[in-house]
């Protein structure tokens, strides 16, 4: 019975990650970073890294999921959230509309339960082609829920972090979420769960200056884009040219805001690792 | 003062004159001690904190510093604050907790400082930090804006049981400039931001997102400060007896859920049917 329900659950999120998979190109695609041209097909196979510089394509939300949970094990959770528009903003609902379309999500953030390695966790994932991963109120109740469920159910918490910031058209009430998510955090951590937040390119804004920051442990992918305010609003504040590097993750690493950049063909195994290295975990 | 603009009250929220921390720690509280730095690498000018007397009770007390002259505009980075002056508000929340006295904020900051230093030294995660343990203080801790309050700037010190608002106060996601430059493109487009953001006190307050709004004298606190006071200690006094009446622990407990149900988002049979490719 459950392995039946195992496999269409597998299957589901199999197509779910093939809709997901959304490098440019058809047969040939070009590496934003180096500029050279590879077949999709070997990129596609190396986990959506470029195979010449090592450039981490953004992945889609499902996609994540299917490279990061055991086959099998995906139950997604909170679906149906989706964003309202409480300010009654002009053109806000059509655009919505064509997010949905464009990307067959119904928010900027997925969550889910699933297994890692055979242990059980709770898996929250931003996708940065919806309203740029933005925050709306839908994204920070996704989070939040995300963050009880966990707690309720002693689980651990994985967060990955994609987000240009605040959803303009949600106005102070995007803002209010900061605090609802990094509020929700800490009665999670007094019970003594695990919260690994993953940062992906990019973090930035107020999901950096709330729950992608917050992580017990804190890990990123290379070359993430990884700060509060944005590299152009810097620029233009500071009036020089930012320094190479800048806000990228391996920069972040060195300041002391990020535990280990971890490249993509290892963070399925070393979150596995850390999962293990706290078994142990939770106040009961 | 009914039919001001929302661009108006941007206009009037930061004029030059209008009273800011300075003028409320003299006119509210008595025996104020200034407490600097953040213990980890330096003091922050932009926020000033410490702790005085409020009706001859203890308390602590943070704001965000706005220089009224050219020269201390500069020394306190025009009220933009770095990631060293939310460690410090912290550091003093901290001890608030620990003396078991009240926390007062005083908002009034067109954000936190977008810097290349601000950024090296984690401007985000001393946002969230506090974002995180103002949640969980146990004493009772009101906010009041005062001025424009822009951004995690301004909500890293506004985590409270009590929000209040000036009336021509303003209290936003960020800038109008900026939200029109983000949106549009343009920020010259800013009145129509002011128009669409819902940032004055009487949207926040029909939003839930402030608890009370604090009435000003015509034209602007800027034109009657030593009023605009009174009617500052009238409401914190109002709000901190209601607050006293709770343990601590229950206080904490409200606040959360106070924030826990802020933003509204609908389930997919509630919404219109979506178009599918």
């Amino acid at each position: 019975m459950n392995s039946i329900f195992a496999k269409r659950r597998n299957r589901l999120l199999a197509m779910k990650a093939l809709r997901d998979n959304y490098i440019p190109g058809d047969r040939l695609t070009v590496c934003p970073k180096c500029g050279q041209e590879h077949q999709r097909g070997a990129v596609a196979k190396d986990l959506f890294v470029c195979p010449g510089c090592g450039y981490h394509f953004p992945l889609g939300a499902y996609h994540r999921l299917s490279m990061i949970l055991d086959s099998g094990s995906f139950r997604e959770l909170n679906e149906k959230l989706l964003a309202a528009d409480p300010l009654s903003f002009p053109g806000y609902r059509e655009k919505q509309r064509t997010a949905q379309r464009k990307t067959g999500l119904n928010e900027a953030a997925v969550t889910a339960t699933g297994t890692i390695g055979g242990r059980r966790c709770v898996v929250g994932v931003m996708d940065s082609r919806f309203f740029m991963g933005s925050m709306s109120a839908a994204v920070g109740e996704k989070i939040t829920l995300a963050i009880e469920y966990a707690a309720k159910n002693k689980l651990p918490l994985i967060l990955f972090c994609a987000s240009g910031g605040a959803r303009m058209q949600e106005g102070i009430l995007s803002l209010m979420q900061m605090a609802k998510t990094s509020a929700a955090l800490a009665r999670f951590s007094e019970k003594g769960l695990l919260y690994i937040s993953v940062l992906t390119d990019p973090t930035t804004g107020g999901v950096t200056a709330s729950f992608a920051s917050l992580g017990d442990i804190i890990l990123a992918e290379p070359g993430a884009l990884i700060g509060f305010a944005g590299p152009r609003v810097i620029q233009q504040t500071i009036g020089e040219t930012l320094p190479e590097g800048f806000q990228r993750a391996e920069y972040q690493e060195e300041h002391g805001f990020v535990d280990a950049v971890v490249p993509r063909s290892q963070l399925r195994e070393t979150l596995s690792r850390l999962l293990r290295l706290h078994e142990k975990g939770g106040r009961s | 003062m009914k039919n001001l603009t929302a661009a108006e009250r941007v206009a009037i929220a930061r004029h030059p004159q209008r009273p800011n921390i300075t003028d409320y720690i003299d006119g509210l509280f008595t025996d104020f001690f200034e407490m600097k730095g953040d213990r980890l690498c330096r003091e922050d000018p932009a926020i000033l904190g410490g702790v005085a007397l409020y009706h001859d009770r203890p308390v602590t007390v943070i704001g965000t510093r706005k220089g009224k002259t050219a020269e201390e505009s500069i020394r306190c980075n025009f009220g933009m604050p770095g990631p060293e002056g939310y460690r410090k508000a912290l550091r003093l929340m901290r001890q608030a907790e620990k003396f078991r006295r009240p926390v007062f904020t005083f908002v009034d900051t067109s954000g936190a400082y977008p810097g290349l230093e601000a950024e090296a030294r984690g401007q985000g995660e001393a946002i969230a930090r506090n974002l995180y343990e103002m949640s969980r203080l146990t004493v009772p801790v009101i906010t009041v804006i005062t001025g424009e309050g822009n951004s995690g700037g301004a909500l890293a010190l506004a985590v409270a049981d009590r929000v209040l608002m000036l009336e021509n106060a303003v209290y936003a996601i960020l800038s109008p400039e900026g939200f029109a430059s983000i949106l549009w493109k343009d920020a010259a487009r800013h009145e129509e931001a002011c128009g669409l953001m819902k940032l004055t006190a009487p949207d926040l307050l029909a939003l839930g997102v402030t608890d009370d709004l604090i009435p000003e004298p015509e034209g602007g606190a800027h034109l009657a400060p030593a009023r605009t006071i009174r009617e500052v200690d009238r409401a914190l006094s109002r709000h901190l007896a209601a607050l006293l009446k709770e343990s601590g622990p229950n206080l904490a407990a409200k606040r959360y859920l106070k924030f826990r149900k802020m933003g509204v988002s609908q389930s997919k049979e509630a919404a219109p049917p979506r178009e599918e490719p």
